[in-house]
C-alpha cells in the first residue's frame, strides 16, 4: 500500500538525524488478509451492537419529530393515519416492494369524535439557496389550508430563515384557501386566497406558497377519490394509527 | 431535465464544494499555488468523484439496505480501494502522466470533497443520472474554486504583503472573500 | 527518533503544534461546524472520542498489523469509531447531531487522526500513544471551542443560545454563513503572525547593539 504523506512537519524534522529504520521483515500474503478479516469482523461486531441500542432511539425520535409536525399543521388531531400514495391513489397499505421510509406519503388526521380533520402533506422544492422541505394541513372538505411547518431549510439566517421565524407569516397560512396567491406586505385586498410575502424573502417566501399549491395541484385528485371512498362508507380498518 | 441543470448548477456555484460547503479544503490549502497544478488536480477529483457516483450509487442500490451501518467503511473501502487502482492503472499507462500527477492521487483517497460527496449522494438519494450530474457539478465547482484561488495567489506573489500575513492567513482571508463572492449565486435558479 | 518526555506529549498538541492553528489539519470540520459554540463542543467531543479510542487500538496491536496494511487497517479502525460516534450522537442529542449532518462521517478523512497514528500510535508505547492523542484531541477542541465562540458571538449575539449583547445588537451575519469561517480562522492565523513578528522584532532589537558600538557606527 502506497505510503499516504504526513504532514506533520516536527516528526520530520525530528526523524531527519536518526539512523534509518530496520527493514521490516516480509509477510505472507495470507497473514495480511488474515489480519484485515478479523480487524473487520471485530469492527462489524461492535459497529452491530451499537447500532442495535441505538437504532430503536433514533427511529422513535424521527417519529416523534413527524408526529409533532402533523400535530401541529392539522391543529391537534386525536390522532392519525398513514397512508400511501400509490398508482390507484391513497392506500393505507404500503405499494409492494417499497421502502416505507422513503415511500410518498400523506396524513389523516382524526378528531376526538373519529372525524377526518384534514390531510397532513410533505412538499419540496428548491428554494433560494437550497432545497426547503415543509409539511402543510389541508382540509379537502372546505378547500382550506389548517397550517403550515417548515421542515428543513437552508435559508439565508436573518433574511430568507423568516419563513420559520417569522410567526405572522407561518399564521398567515391558517384558514387560507387554496389555491394559494402571495401578495406583498400591505397590499392586501381582503381575498381569502392570499399570504403575506416576507418582505426581504420574497424568494423564500413564493417557494412555500408554490409548494402547497404544486402538491395540492398534484393530489388534488387523489384525495378527491379518497374523499369518496370514505363518504361511501369504505372503513380504514387496515392501516397504522398513531396517536398524537 | 432542469432538475439536473439545478443539480449541475447547485453544486458548482451556488453551494459550492469548497466555499460553501468547506470540503476538499486540504487540497485548496495546499495545492493551490499555482494554476497548472490546480488545474490537474481539480481534473483527477473530476474524474474520481464521477466513479465515486457510480460506485456509492451502485452500493446504495443493491448492498447497503441491507446494513446501512456499514455505509461509512464499505464508502471508504471503496474509494481507498479505487484510487489505488487508478493511480496503477495511470502508472501502467502513462509513466509521464503518473509523475505529472505525483503526490495528488493518494492525496485524494484522504480529501474530504469524496467522502462528502458519496454521503451527501446517499442523504438526498440521487438515482444513476443525477449522481453524475451532481459529481460533474461538484467536480467542476472544486475545479473552479482551485484555479480562481491559484491565480489570485501567483498574482498576489509580486505584491507586497506585511510580514505578519506571510503565511495561511491571508489565503484564508483570500477564500473568505471568494466564499463571500459564490454567495452571489443564491437565488439563480427559482422556481 | 527523537526522545521527548511524557509531559511534552501531552501539551504538545494543544499549543504549540495544534492540529488546526498550527499545523492546519482538520480544517474541514473545523470551518464548517463552528458556527455555534454547542456544534463547536459536539464535534470536539467526537473527534476527541475518535483521537483516543483509535490511538488506543492502534498502539496496542501495532506489533500485529502488517506494515503493507497498515493504512487500510489503521482506516479501519478510524471508521468503526466514527460510525459508532454517529451512531451514539444520533440517539443522544438528535438535533445536533442534524446540525453536524455529514461532518462525523468526515472525521474519518481527517488527515489529523490518521496522521496520529502514523507518525506516533504505531511507534510509541500505549500509555504515550494515549497521552499524544488526548493533547492532540484537546488542541482541536480549544481551536473549535475558540471559533466557535468568536463566530456565535459575532454573528448571533449569543453564546451558547444565550444572548450576550441584548436587543440591540445588530448580529454580524456573515459568521454564522460560509464566509466567516474563512475569515475567522484568517483573522486568527493573522493575529498569530503579528505575534510572532512582534517577538521577532523584540528579539532584533534586543540583539541590535550586540557588537556595535552606537546607532550611528550602524547607520
Amino acid at each position: 500500500m502506497r505510503e499516504l504523506p504526513t504532514v506533520h512537519k516536527g516528526e520530520a524534522a525530528g526523524a531527519a538525524g536518526a539512523p534509518p529504520p530496520p527493514e521490516p521483515p516480509t509477510v505472507s500474503s495470507r497473514r495480511l488478509m488474515v489480519t484485515l478479516s478479523v480487524a473487520g469482523a471485530v469492527a462489524g461486531l461492535a459497529i452491530v451492537l451499537v447500532f442495535g441500542w441505538a437504532d430503536p432511539r433514533i427511529q422513535a425520535h424521527r417519529a416523534r419529530v413527524l408526529r409533532e409536525a402533523v400535530r401541529e399543521v392539522l391543529d391537534a388531531p386525536d390522532r392519525y393515519k398513514t397512508l400511501y400514495v400509490t398508482a390507484g391513489g391513497l392506500s393505507a397499505t404500503p405499494p409492494p416492494g417499497v421502502d416505507t421510509l422513503a415511500a410518498e406519503k400523506v396524513f389523516l388526521g382524526y378528531d376526538a369524535a373519529g372525524q377526518p380533520i384534514g390531510y397532513a402533506i410533505t412538499g419540496s422544492e428548491p428554494g433560494f439557496q437550497d432545497f426547503i422541505l415543509l409539511i402543510f394541513g389541508y382540509d379537502a372538505v372546505a378547500g382550506r389550508v389548517l397550517g403550515m411547518k417548515v421542515l428543513e431549510s437552508k435559508e439565508t439566517p436573518g433574511l430568507g430563515d423568516k419563513i420559520i421565524k417569522d410567526e405572522e407569516f407561518v399564521a398567515g397560512f391558517r384558514d387560507a384557501a387554496a389555491p394559494l396567491v402571495g401578495v406583498k406586505a400591505g397590499r392586501r385586498t381582503g381575498d381569502e386566497h392570499e399570504v403575506d410575502i416576507i418582505t426581504g424573502a420574497t424568494i423564500s417566501s413564493r417557494t412555500v406558497i408554490g409548494i402547497i399549491n404544486h402538491r395540492l395541484e398534484t393530489l388534488e385528485p387523489l384525495l378527491a377519490a379518497h374523499r369518496a371512498r370514505l363518504a361511501a362508507g369504505e372503513t380504514l380498518a387496515a392501516g397504522k394509527e398513531e396517536g398524537p | 431535465m432542469g432538475e439536473l441543470l439545478w443539480i449541475l448548477i447547485s453544486a458548482m456555484l451556488i453551494n459550492n464544494f469548497t466555499l460553501s460547503l468547506f470540503l476538499g479544503l486540504c487540497p485548496f490549502m495546499g495545492v493551490s499555488a499555482r494554476v497548472g497544478t490546480a488545474v490537474r488536480m481539480g481534473l483527477a477529483n473530476i474524474f474520481v468523484l464521477t466513479m465515486t457516483a457510480v460506485c456509492a450509487w451502485l452500493l446504495n442500490s443493491f448492498v447497503l439496505p441491507y446494513a446501512p451501518y456499514l455505509r461509512l467503511i464499505s464508502f471508504i473501502v471503496v474509494i481507498a480501494s479505487f484510487v489505488q487502482i487508478t493511480e496503477m492503472a495511470i502508472k501502467k499507462a502513462s509513466p509521464r502522466l503518473f509523475r505529472e500527477l505525483g503526490i495528488f492521487l493518494p492525496l485524494i483517497t484522504t480529501n474530504c470533497a469524496i467522502l462528502g460527496f458519496a454521503i451527501f449522494q446517499t442523504n438526498r438519494g440521487y438515482d444513476f443520472l443525477q449522481g453524475i450530474f451532481f459529481a460533474l457539478g461538484a467536480g467542476l465547482g472544486l475545479t473552479l474554486a482551485l484555479v480562481l484561488m491559484a491565480s489570485i495567489r501567483e498574482t498576489s506573489e509580486l505584491s507586497s504583503v506585511p510580514a505578519l500575513a506571510r503565511n495561511m492567513g491571508l489565503v484564508l482571508i483570500i477564500a473568505g472573500s471568494l466564499s463571500l463572492a459564490f454567495m452571489g449565486f443564491a437565488g439563480l435558479f427559482t422556481s | 527518533m527523537r526522545a521527548t518526555t511524557a509531559r511534552y506529549d501531552l501539551i504538545r498538541g494543544i499549543w504549540k503544534e495544534n492540529p488546526v492553528l498550527v499545523q492546519l489539519l482538520g480544517l474541514c470540520p473545523a470551518l464548517a461546524v463552528t458556527n455555534t459554540v454547542a456544534n463547536s463542543i459536539a464535534m470536539g467531543l467526537a473527534t476527541f472520542f475518535v483521537l483516543v479510542g483509535s490511538s488506543l487500538l492502534v498502539a496496542t496491536f501495532k506489533n500485529l498489523i502488517p506494515h503493507e496494511v497498515r493504512i487500510s487497517a489503521y482506516i479501519l479502525i478510524i471508521a468503526t469509531f466514527v460510525t459508532i460516534a454517529d451512531l451514539v450522537l444520533a440517539a443522544v442529542v438528535p438535533l445536533i447531531h442534524k446540525e453536524l449532518g455529514a461532518f462525523i462521517a468526515l472525521i474519518v478523512v481527517n488527515c489529523m487522526i490518521l496522521g496520529r497514528q502514523e507518525a506516533f500510535a504505531s511507534k510509541r508505547p500505549v500509555g504515550r500513544a494515549l497521552l499524544d492523542a488526548a493533547g492532540t484531541g484537546a488542541g482541536f477542541m480549544i481551536a473549535v471551542l475558540m471559533m466557535g465562540a468568536f463566530r456565535e458571538i459575532l454573528g448571533n449575539g449569543s453564546l451558547l443560545g444565550f444572548s450576550v449583547f441584548g436587543e440591540s445588537f445588530e448580529p454580524w451575519i456573515i459568521m454564522i454563513l460560509p464566509p466567516g469561517g474563512f475569515l475567522t480562522l484568517g483573522f486568527i492565523l493573522l493575529a498569530f503572525g503579528w505575534w510572532r513578528e512582534r517577538k521577532a522584532e523584540v528579539i532584533r532589537i534586543r540583539q541590535w547593539p550586540h557588537g556595535v558600538a552606537s546607532r550611528e557606527e550602524a547607520a
